[in-house]
């Protein structure tokens, strides 16, 4: 009885940290989406819109989670060094020319990226500080 | 007495209903006005003029040629921008798009914009923008036009726009103006926030049917 009774107190301390720990990485994840979210308002809504909808032929959505995730690695370069030429997205072509976000840090870049991947029907989870600025060192 | 104190109730209900009925709704007319005095059959008359959009010249993105004949018995909505601008112009012709939309099957109804940029929106990069963009027929043109042609009529839209920042980039403000077939200016709102275009697509229903609009051919 006493045995068992340790045994259920241990278990409730392990998933209390377990919940804890959890509780942790959300608090990071809805840190970086919330900022990020006023940053997308500020630098890529007039362009791709309040839904990500993109505008018409001319400007891409950012609903293609396929495209969001074979190119995870490579969209830090593409906010902070401008984007150009053709792109297919969502099963269509697009040509034109994204300005770049050269004004953004690095953590900025994260926070936004975060709040994109995460929406529009994007669920790719956080992402942080250090893998942009991993993810900058190897731009092309 | 409670007899009286109901019919004046009634009468105070519906003699209100009435007043809010029997005027119609008409949109005020922009821009400098002056008084001008004319005889007419030996008695002075005095008329209100008012501003009107002088005589143009552009072509759009057809190579057809627009002139102000063009937009004789329309009214239209005109707006400033150019095809690489990467802060509000995208945000304005997303919600000029649901302008045209609503209006396109209207042969007395016009969008022109402008761009401000003529020596990179070429009649073939304003076509290829007006593709991209989705819109054809002659409902919305793209007009292209000398700089200073363009600077001048933005003036008389009421239009901010000037040339090239140190930056590198154009400051223009994102008005979409709403112009009657007489060409007064009947309205101005921020293209940017979708709410003022609900209000332009609403205020172009009412300026429809003013009698003015209706008469003028």
């Amino acid at each position: 009885m006493k045995l068992a009774f340790i045994t259920g107190i241990g278990l409730l301390f392990i998933m209390a940290v377990a919940a804890s720990c959890q509780s942790d990485e959300q608090i990071e994840f809805k840190r970086y989406y919330s900022s990020g979210s006023v940053l997308y308002l500020a630098h890529c809504q007039n362009c791709h819109g309040e839904k990500g909808e993109g505008l018409q032929a001319l400007i891409p959505p950012l609903t293609d989670s396929v495209f969001l995730k074979q190119n995870r690695s490579s969209l830090a370069c593409y906010l902070k060094n401008g984007l150009k030429g053709k792109l297919s997205i969502a099963g269509r072509e697009f040509e034109g020319e994204m300005p770049a976000a050269a004004d953004l840090s690095p953590i900025e870049v994260a926070k936004v990226l975060t709040y994109i991947t995460n929406s529009f029907g994007n669920k790719q989870g956080l992402i942080n500080l250090q893998q942009v600025q991993a993810d900058l060192k190897e731009c092309k | 007495m409670k007899n009286i104190i109901c019919a004046l109730i009634i009468i105070a209900l519906y003699s209100s209903c009435k007043s809010g009925n029997s005027t119609p709704a008409t949109l005020p007319i922009l821009g400098n006005r002056e008084p001008v005095t004319k005889t007419v059959n030996g008695k002075p008359v005095t008329d209100t003029v008012y501003s009107t959009i002088p005589a143009f010249k552009f072509v759009n993105q057809y190579a057809d040629t627009i002139t102000n004949k063009s937009l004789d018995g329309k009214i239209y909505v005109a707006d400033f921008f150019f095809t690489t601008c990467p802060s509000i112009c995208p945000v304005m012709h997303r919600n000029m798009l649901n302008v045209y939309k609503e209006f396109k099957a209207d042969d007395n109804f016009r969008i022109i914009s402008h761009t401000i940029d003529p020596k990179y929106d070429t009649v073939p990069v304003l076509k290829k923008y007006a593709d991209k963009l989705g819109i054809s027929g002659n409902t919305w043109w793209l007009l292209h036009g000398t700089k200073e042609d363009t600077y001048q009529i933005a003036k008389k839209y009421l239009v901010s726009v000037q040339e090239k920042n140190p930056q590198g980039e154009y400051i223009h403000d994102g008005y979409f103006i709403l112009v009657d077939k007489q060409k007064r200016l009947r309205g101005t709102y921020d293209g940017t926030d979708p709410a003022q275009v609900t209000k332009l697509i609403a205020d172009i229903k009412t300026l429809k049917t003013e009698p003015d609009q209706v008469a003028a051919k």
